[in-house]
This record gives structure tokens, C-alpha cells and sequence, in this order.
């Protein structure tokens, strides 16, 4: 398990590495550089430029810059913000609890009904079920996330009325009832693509479980369909899902994004968005490195739950 | 005596039982029906229709579908949103091609190389394939095109720069797997240069997940082209695309759905050709892959 451990940590550690290279080399893209607010400033003249330059080191060869920036970085010194001046880390996490609650809930209803699918089809393999489960998931992979989240506005809250179309709470009302009527419709939307995702992997991995020996052992023993599924069959399809589930945050992150523009869900998303639209580069760089950062190191959370839970792995 | 008169016949591409399986394959069949008629219909749609896309008739706004000749009603500015998806679908499907062609070219490049190669040149290769792949696709598409000028090249350039490490990835299991055989140390022993080797005996040999790859990139670069063209830092107006013509929809969401659902079902029709195509195509070449 140490050794197990210490491998997934130093490559974790490496990833990370060229994950702040990649975020380097995009920030040195951005017009005018890290200086892109001075450039703008009116009255600002070639030698004021400069001297900015010479205050904050600009002049310094690259590879310097970006040991001191991941220096700062680590030290939990990610800017300012452009806009009101607070520090990026504070900004990002006034937006990071409305994001988790958004993806968790959304990853909660998409592992519940994507496994119910994967094991469905793969128990009932080329039914009309499974054939259909099949093309869905492929329709559902092809569904932009926002015509989606906009249809569903269109449908259930602006015909029908059954949900509010968009922001967390309304105003005036904090109840946590309420938040959970605004969190329906996002959730269920964001959680369309991993339903998809889910159910497919679930069905290979049931189709590979179901066939191995002590399946058969289990329903030789004379255990009823029900409790061979159950007992043996389901807990041990769920295990690779785990590694799964850190594989897609990615896509979920993506899609976060894309329904917070839709619903005004207050997340790191929309800020991501807002930044953008007001050239604050601290911000948006922060958030992209924060995104790839969470990344990481929900694949590493990941793969050790799984050594937990699997002696299998952390012994081969 | 005729069977042998007809295996004598050289085989054809359109003979060989990877063709045969795919036209048996009736999503992928159907996928190839939809799009090759969503294609012609961008192509010369247009010019049948009796209203050009820039044209701005103010009196005539927000019409609803099936107002006059307006078979899909028109936008807040009284253009025709039937010449419009149109003309958004030839900006639209060039772009999820071109980008598709870029990452297939980048992603096989990379993937060669670092599987030819392997040793530090190949784990660095795939270290930095690995970096990319941390970056939600869209978080590092949207900073790029924030800061470059987004022209549809450069949108084709930045969908590429974000989308070539799976081909990578593909490229490089394939030629590892592909490095020791035979066929490739009769190429060594013969004293074929190593770019050789790598590209003209190697390569053809894993074109199969290539191909495949390349149809699922194509549905991957539509949808972040409308991803990034709705969010309003894609294609730029008055060049419409399918993305930035849902760009404004949300806010005439109650007085013309239209406006938000005409879009988003062309892009939902494309993508799912290219990936009911792809899946096709993975069972037709007998590609190995769980993926969806």
C-alpha cells in the first residue's frame, strides 16, 4: 500500500508540475503579458511600462519567472483580482461551494440512474431495452448541455411552471427548501452526459463481472438471480466506476460552467465567465489552474479509494 | 469455376469486409443519412430559399415558423432563420471538420513519436498529453479565445489545441504495441530510416482507431465550437454558426422558442451522425474500445 501510495503521489506531484507549465505558458499569452492592465491605463507611457516591468521582474528570464510564480502559487499567493482588488484564493472560494453542491447533486442522480441502466442492459443484453439505453446514451453524449438546460427552462419552468428558471434562491427567501427548488432543474441537466457516460461503462464492467467464475460459483450454490446480482455482481461492477468517477471531472467541470450560464447558478463557473467578460486575467488564470489542480487531485483521491476498497490493486 | 473467376477479381476497397460490416450497421448507416443531407442541404440550401441570411426585414420580426416563406420563422431582427441555420451550418460543420483534421494530424504526430520512441522522449509526451488533459476542455478553450482573435481559423486552431490528446493517447498504445513486431524489424534490418519506419510502415497499420478517433473528434469540435460561439467568445457575428445563433436566444425564450430550439436540434443532429458514424465505424474496423 506504501509503495502503492508513494508512486500515485510522485506522479501526481509531476503532473502537476507540467499542468503549471501549461497554465504558465497560457498567462504569457495573454495580450500585453501579466502586465495587460497597466498597458491599458491611460497616460501610460514605453518608460513607465519599464519600470513596472523591472518592479515586477518582468525582465527575467522565463524559466525564473515561472519558478518564482509557482513559488507564489504554492504559497497560496494567486493575485489579485483586477476588479475590486481581493485575492483571487478568496474570490474562488466564495464561488467553490455552489459549484461542489451543483456537481455532487448532479453526480448523485447520474450515478444512481446510470448504474440502474448499465445493469439493467447488461442483464437483459440486446433486449429493446439495452438497444434503446444504447442509442440514448448516444443521442444524449450528442445534446449541447446548454440547448438542453434551455429547453428544459422552456418546458418546466417557463410552461409549466414547475420550477424556478434560474439564480439559487429567490430573493428574500434563504430556506433551504427553496435552494432545492432552484437546484432541481441544473442538476438534473448537468447530470444528462454522465448518466450517459455511466450507464455505458456500468453495463461493460456488469458484462465483465457477470462472467467470471464466481458468479457462476454464486448460482451454483443456488443463491436466487436477485441476491447473486446483489451481493456479488453489483459491488464488485461499482469498483472501477470509482476511478471513473475521478476520470470524468473534467466533463463535469465543462458542463458546470456551461449550466451556470444558463441557470445564473452563482459558481466558479459563471466567475470564470464574468472574469472573462471584464478581462480580469488573475481571476480567469486562477480558475483555470484551480480547475486543473481539483483535477489531479480528485484522480489521485480516486485511485487510492479504489487501493482501499481493493486489495487486488495496491498488492499487484 | 465462377467462384474462382471471382476471387480472381481484384479486391476493392468497397469489397472488403470492413465495408461490408459497416453498411450492415443501421445507426451508423442512418448517421451517414443525416449528415450527408444536413451537408447538402448547407451547401445548397441557400440558394433555393427565398431569403438571403443577411437580409433584415424589421416588420417581420419574430415570426414564427411557417409565417409566409419563413419555414423557420425569424429572428429579433427579422432575418430568415432558415437561411441563417444554414449558412451557420456550413461555418459550423468546416469548423468541426477543419479542427478535426488539425488534432487528427497533431495527435498522431505526437502519439508516433512518443510510441515509437518511447524512453524519456515518449514519457514526456505523455506526461504533457496527461497536463492537457487536466484542463476542463472548455475552461482552456475560453482563455484561449479571450485572448487570441477569434477568427474561425483561430477557433479551428484553439478547438485543435485542446482536442489532439486523445488521438495522441490512441496513436502512441497502438505504435507501442505495434513497435515489435516483425514486419518492423525486417524494416530495421533493411536500414529504413526511422521516419520511415514510423510513418510509412507503422502508421498504416494503426489507421483503424485513427479513423474512428477522427469521426468522434469531428462530433467533439462541433459541440465545443457551439459551447464557446453561445457563451459569445466563438464565431463572431454577423458570420452566424449554429453556437452563436443561440447566443441571444435565452433571453426570447418565452416569446420565441423557436429562436433556442431551432439551433441546438441542428447540432444535435450533426453530432449524433458523427457519433452513430463512429460507432459504426468501431465495430466495422473491430476496434477495441469501451469507450462511448
Amino acid at each position: 500500500m506504501r509503495a502503492f501510495l508513494l508512486s500515485r503521489l510522485s506522479q501526481s506531484l509531476v503532473l502537476l508540475v507540467i499542468v503549471s507549465i501549461i497554465g504558465f505558458v497560457i498567462l504569457n499569452l495573454t495580450p500585453g503579458g501579466p502586465l495587460a492592465q497597466h498597458g491599458l491605463a491611460p497616460g501610460m507611457t514605453q518608460a513607465d511600462i519599464d519600470r513596472i516591468q523591472e518592479q515586477l521582474g518582468l525582465n527575467r528570464p522565463l524559466w525564473i519567472q515561472y519558478l518564482d510564480w509557482a513559488w507564489r502559487l504554492l504559497q497560496g499567493d494567486w493575485g489579485r483580482s483586477f476588479r475590486d482588488g481581493t485575492s483571487v484564493t478568496t474570490v474562488i472560494g466564495r464561488h467553490l461551494f455552489a459549484t461542489l453542491l451543483l456537481m455532487g447533486t448532479s453526480t448523485a442522480i447520474a450515478i444512481a440512474i446510470g448504474t440502474w441502466i448499465g445493469i439493467r442492459g447488461a442483464t437483459h443484453r440486446y433486449s429493446l431495452f439495452d438497444y434503446l439505453a444504447t442509442i440514448g446514451a448516444m443521442v444524449a453524449l450528442s445534446i449541447p448541455t446548454f440547448w438542453f438546460g434551455l429547453v428544459g427552462i422552456y418546458i418546466f419552468s417557463l410552461r409549466l411552471g414547475w420550477v424556478p428558471a434560474g439564480n439559487m434562491y429567490t430573493i428574500g427567501d434563504g430556506s433551504v427548501l427553496n435552494f432545492l427548488h432552484h437546484l432541481i432543474l441544473p442538476s438534473i441537466v448537468l447530470s444528462l452526459v454522465h448518466v450517459a457516460v455511466w450507464s455505458r461503462y456500468m453495463r461493460t464492467a456488469t458484462l465483465d463481472v457477470i462472467s467470471q467464475d464466481f458468479v457462476k460459483t454464486a448460482r451454483a450454490k443456488g443463491l436466487s438471480e436477485r441476491r447473486v446480482l446483489m451481493k456479488h455482481v453489483v459491488g464488485n461492477a461499482l469498483l472501477p466506476m470509482i476511478t471513473l468517477a475521478g476520470m470524468q471531472l473534467p466533463s463535469i467541470l465543462t458542463g458546470a460552467l456551461v449550466t451556470e450560464t444558463v441557470f445564473t447558478w452563482p459558481g466558479m463557473g459563471r466567475l470564470f465567465l464574468d472574469s472573462l467578460g471584464y478581462s480580469d486575467y488573475p481571476v480567469v488564470m486562477g480558475l483555470l489552474m484551480f480547475s486543473a489542480v481539483l483535477v489531479v487531485l480528485g484522480n489521485l483521491i480516486a485511485d487510492i479509494v479504489v487501493a482501499v476498497v481493493d486489495p487486488r490493486i495496491r498488492l499487484a | 469455376m465462377t467462384v474462382l473467376v471471382a476471387h480472381a477479381v481484384p479486391s476493392r476497397w468497397w469489397h472488403s469486409r470492413a465495408t461490408q460490416r459497416f453498411m450492415h450497421h443501421r445507426l451508423a448507416l442512418l448517421g451517414l443519412a443525416m449528415i450527408t443531407s444536413l451537408t447538402l442541404a448547407c451547401v445548397f440550401g441557400p440558394y433555393l430559399l427565398p431569403y438571403d441570411s443577411l437580409y433584415i426585414d424589421l416588420r417581420a420580426r419574430f415570426a414564427p415558423p411557417l409565417t409566409g416563406n419563413h419555414y423557420l420563422g425569424t429572428d429579433p431582427l427579422g432575418r430568415d432563420v432558415a437561411a441563417r441555420l444554414l449558412m451557420a451550418g456550413r461555418i459550423s460543420l468546416l469548423v468541426g471538420f477543419c479542427a478535426m483534421l488539425l488534432s487528427t494530424l497533431i495527435g498522431t504526430l505526437v502519439g508516433v513519436i512518443a510510441g515509437y520512441r518511447g524512453g524519456w522522449i515518449g514519457a514526456a509526451l505523455m506526461r504533457t498529453v496527461d497536463g492537457f488533459l487536466s484542463y476542463p476542455s472548455i475552461f482552456l478553450v475560453l482563455a484561449l479565445a479571450a485572448v487570441l482573435k477569434p477568427t474561425p481559423a483561430m477557433i479551428v486552431v484553439i478547438i485543435a489545441a485542446t482536442k489532439w490528446m486523445e488521438v495522441a493517447r490512441i496513436v502512441e498504445a497502438e505504435v507501442r504495441s505495434l513497435r515489435e513486431r516483425e514486419f518492423v524489424q525486417a524494416g530495421r534490418m533493411l536500414g529504413l530510416s526511422g521516419a520511415h519506419i514510423m510513418f510509412r510502415e507503422i502508421l498504416p497499420n494503426a489507421m483503424g482507431p485513427i479513423i474512428v478517433a477522427a469521426t468522434l473528434t469531428v462530433a467533439r469540435a462541433i459541440l465545443l465550437e457551439a459551447y464557446i460561439s453561445f457563451l459569445g467568445y466563438g464565431i463572431q457575428p454577423p458570420l452566424p454558426s449554429w453556437g452563436n445563433m443561440l447566443n441571444g436566444a435565452q433571453q426570447y425564450l418565452a416569446s420565441a422558442p423557436w429562436l433556442a430550439i431551432i439551433p441546438g436540434a441542428a447540432i444535435t443532429i450533426a453530432v449524433t451522425s458523427f457519433n452513430f458514424i463512429g460507432d459504426g465505424l468501431r465495430d466495422a474496423l473491430d476496434v477495441r474500445d469501451d469507450r462511448v
